[in-house]
């Protein structure tokens, strides 16, 4: 059965576990708090959820036996808070996920922070011990709200079920709204039991929680006029446009106003990169084009970026010659790292549309002239008439045969690097990897919630071998679902990420870099999935097909070059336009 | 330079640890921190004092807005106001120092809380700069202990310091 056919069945199954409920929530309007939490999460529009059970979270799986709702189970709770980080970013609706106490709340601690620096809306359910025994050192007792303080946008703790529906609805309208971010709520299992008459205002209380939406309109003329004289101009945008939907802005004012457009790894997908004005990703493994680009523009665009260290290269030294426009619901993400010249704080989709109706078409011919000679002299480039298997190649060969549309999850380190240099993106939401926090272990619990978010997707897991070590327990709740979606091992042995830097920085003393893998192919067997395995470059092809064809769960482990390196690289501490590695891409023209 | 920030902030549990771990995590240097209730129940004020140049206190102010229970930052940098410390000093004073010491009390203003064999508690209330004068004048006499409440401050409405 396809993904599509799956869940259908579990719709129509729904729908009568639906009836029943409501029919239980007629009679009366009080409730447990637990089935509060339900009636709550179904109000807000959940179909979908990921969690693990235990001991103080009983009473609301309880209630959840009933629920409408779409309920994965993962094999660990940290590949249910990526999971339903996938399955957001993948929809842009809200991922919540639920854990008990103690154990089960620390288990999310690398999601929820994974969440939080890529500012993906997240509701985290987590159990508590009775409020009594809070601070007894109880059995399974974590100060859950104090370990997760510094990784969520917001947390609480509810000691009063009367409190329970509110704080829920906070926490939706936090999670998803301004800049979003992941938000825990910690439910003590007297709270979850206590019962509550549920009649009575549906407001919420947040004197302290401010969304500014709109931007300044003389800060988006001020900037339309910027716009307009600039000769040289580069649009630089990140995972904001993505967030805030603003692709099809993004797309018309590149188009009106005739503005190249260079994207940070959260931001491709956000313009189509198969056009003249991409000029695909920027900063340490960047393209030589989009930082020379960046390095001499007149006016630098940031929308829904925030000037990381990974893009920036040296701060002093960036962007030395342009003004600076950044538009950022954050106003904290504005002159944190760079100082800039025209700030407009507001929503990437608003301000987008606004600065549409100012800006004027320019041809900027001598400017493009420049950047297509970039794109001609340094695009990304490896050995094609290599005997061995290039990850290039394999990365190229998966773009070709899903044409530029599957959604791409990745692992962490040069996988990752490849995944963004050599699959061209066309669509926002179509790239899915962890960019702020870079945690391993992220691509295949992603792709399992991307895939539920779009079963009728092609969803591709490109991962290194030891980022899928981290997490491949989750294959087995991808088989348990039936889902179809395609895990591709970038398999070169290393931590190849790591073994580049020690080749480098460290005179090849590749410490603790290597470790022994298994047979990934014999792993998915026996996991239920389907394993292939690819040691010859001749096979890729074939592979790829066979892959994109398996209705279940499907492992590739091709057999790579074992020390290829990601160029270019802007080393630490440099400017981005002091890039090593352009000798090896000329080389290869 | 040293920056007073004032925040007015929900009165719930887990505030003072947001604000405070945000501090701590993003490498701001705070100086003193005092947490009261305020003319509202609902809110309590956070009066925070920073040391930091411009650009660190513009993230100082847009990062604690940032904070969900936050309700309101104010950078009282260059605007007038009265901003006050509370301090209970312990003194050692033999019976040979202690008029001495009785007279410095009254120059600065403050009051004689406690006496005992060896030592007077004095409480002395005023700017900053007034306890550290009061700290240093008592240090030859010896301090046994020093407790500080940190600054609390407001922005003046009239123009003159009574
Ligand atoms: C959870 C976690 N631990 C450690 C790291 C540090 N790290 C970054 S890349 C990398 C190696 C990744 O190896 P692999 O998944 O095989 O990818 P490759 O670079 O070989 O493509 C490591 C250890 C990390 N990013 N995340
Ligand atoms: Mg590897």
């Amino acid at each position: 059965m396809s993904a599509r056919g799956v869940c259908q069945e579990r719709k129509k199954e729904m729908k009568s576990k639906s009836r029943k409920s409501a029919d239980s929530a007629g009679k009366s309007n009080i409730k447990s708090g637990a089935q509060i939490v339900v009636d709550t999460l179904i109000e807000q529009g959940v179909d979908t959820m990921f969690g693990y059970t235990g001991g103080v979270v009983l009473p609301l799986f309880d209630k959840l036996y009933d629920a409408p709702i779409n309920f994965i189970v993962p094999r660990h709770e940290q590949g249910g808070c990526h999971m339903a980080d996938g399955y957001a970013r993948a929809s842009g609706k809200v991922g919540v996920v639920l854990a008990t106490s103690g154990p089960g709340a620390c288990n999310l601690v690398t999601g929820l922070a994974t969440a939080n620096m890529d500012s993906v809306p997240l509701v985290a359910l987590t159990g508590q011990v009775r409020t009594e025994l809070i601070g007894n050192d109880a059995f399974q007792e974590a100060d859950t709200t104090g370990i997760t303080r510094p990784v969520t946008k917001y947390n609480c703790i509810v000691k009063d079920v009367k409190d329970l529906a509110r704080t829920i609805r906070e926490a939706f309208h936090i999670a998803s709204t301004g800049r979003p971010g992941p938000v825990l709520i910690d439910i003590p299992v007297d709270v979850a039991v206590n019962k509550h008459n549920t009649d009575g205002p549906k407001d919420m209380q947040l004197p302290g929680y401010r969304v500014r939406n709109q931007g300044h309109s003389k800060q988006i003329s001020t900037a339309a006029k910027a716009i307009n004289k600039s000769k040289q101009p580069v649009l630089y945008v990140g995972g904001g446009v993505i967030t805030s939907n603003a692709g099809k802005e993004l797309r018309e004012l590149a188009e009106k106003a005739h503005l190249p457009v260079t994207m940070t790894l959260l931001g491709l997908g956000s313009y189509d990169q198969r056009k003249p004005e991409s000029l695909d990703m920027l900063g340490m493994h960047g393209s030589a084009y989009a930082n020379y680009a960046v390095q001499e523009c007149d006016l630098l665009i940031a929308v829904g970026a925030r000037f990381d260290d990974r893009v920036t290269g040296k701060v002093e030294t960036f962007a030395p010659n342009a003004k600076i426009i950044h538009i950022d619901i954050d106003p904290s993400s504005i002159s944190k790292n760079v100082v800039v010249d025209i700030p407009v704080v507001g929503d990437a989709k608003v301000i987008l549309g606004e600065l549409l109706k100012e800006v004027e078409h320019h041809e900027r011919k001598k400017w493009f002239k420049k950047i297509a000679e970039w794109k001609e002299k340094f695009a990304f480039r490896y050995d094609q008439k290599s005997t061995t298997i290039k990850p290039q190649f394999v990365i190229e060969e998966i773009c070709r045969q899903t044409k530029n549309g599957a959604i791409v999850t990745t692992g962490v380190g040069q996988n990752q690097m490849w995944a963004a240099q050599f699959y061209k993106f066309i669509k926002p939401r179509q790239f899915i990897s962890s960019g702020g926090l870079g945690t391993m272990g992220f691509g295949l619990p992603a792709a399992i919630g991307a895939q539920i978010a779009k079963p009728d997707m092609t969803v591709v897991d490109i991962d290194g071998d030891h980022s899928f070590n981290m997490t491949m327990t989750e294959l087995s709740t991808a088989v348990e679902h039936k889902l179809p979606i395609k895990v591709c091992i970038l398999n070169n042995g290393y931590m190849g990420m790591v073994r580049q830097w020690q080749e480098l920085f460290y005179g090849k003393r590749y410490s603790k870099s290597y470790l022994s893998n298994p047979d990934y192919a014999t792993v998915a067997r026996a996991l239920g999935a389907v394993g292939i395995t690819v040691d010859k470059k001749a096979d890729v092809s074939k592979a790829v097909k066979q892959m994109l064809a398996e209705k279940m769960p499907c492992v590739v482990d091709f057999r790579v070059e074992s020390e290829e390196n990601v160029w270019p690289m802007v080393p630490a501490g440099k400017s981005i336009d002091e890039m090593s590695g352009l000798d090896i891409l000329e080389r290869l023209i | 330079m040293k920056h007073i920030i004032s925040a007015l902030v929900e009165n719930k549990p887990g505030v003072l640890a947001h604000v405070a771990g945000m501090f701590a995590a993003r490498a701001f240097n705070i100086d003193s921190l005092v947490v009261g209730r305020t003319e509202d129940p609902q809110l309590s004020r956070m009066t925070i004092v920073v040391v930091g140049d411009d650009r660190v206190l513009e993230q100082v102010r847009k990062q604690l807005a940032r904070i969900v229970p936050v309700v309101k930052v104010q950078d009282f940098v260059g605007k007038p106001v009265v901003a006050r410390d509370l301090m209970l000093i312990a003194i050692s004073a033999p019976p040979e120092k202690r008029s001495e010491i009785l007279s410095l009390v009254e120059m600065f203003k403050g009051k004689v809380v406690d006496i005992g064999q060896k030592f007077v508690m004095v409480e002395i209330s005023g700017p900053e700069a007034k306890i550290e004068a009061f700290i240093n004048v008592c240090k030859p006499y010896g301090i046994k202990s020093v407790a500080r409440t940190g600054t609390i401050a407001m922005p003046r409405y009239g123009k003159i310091e009574p």
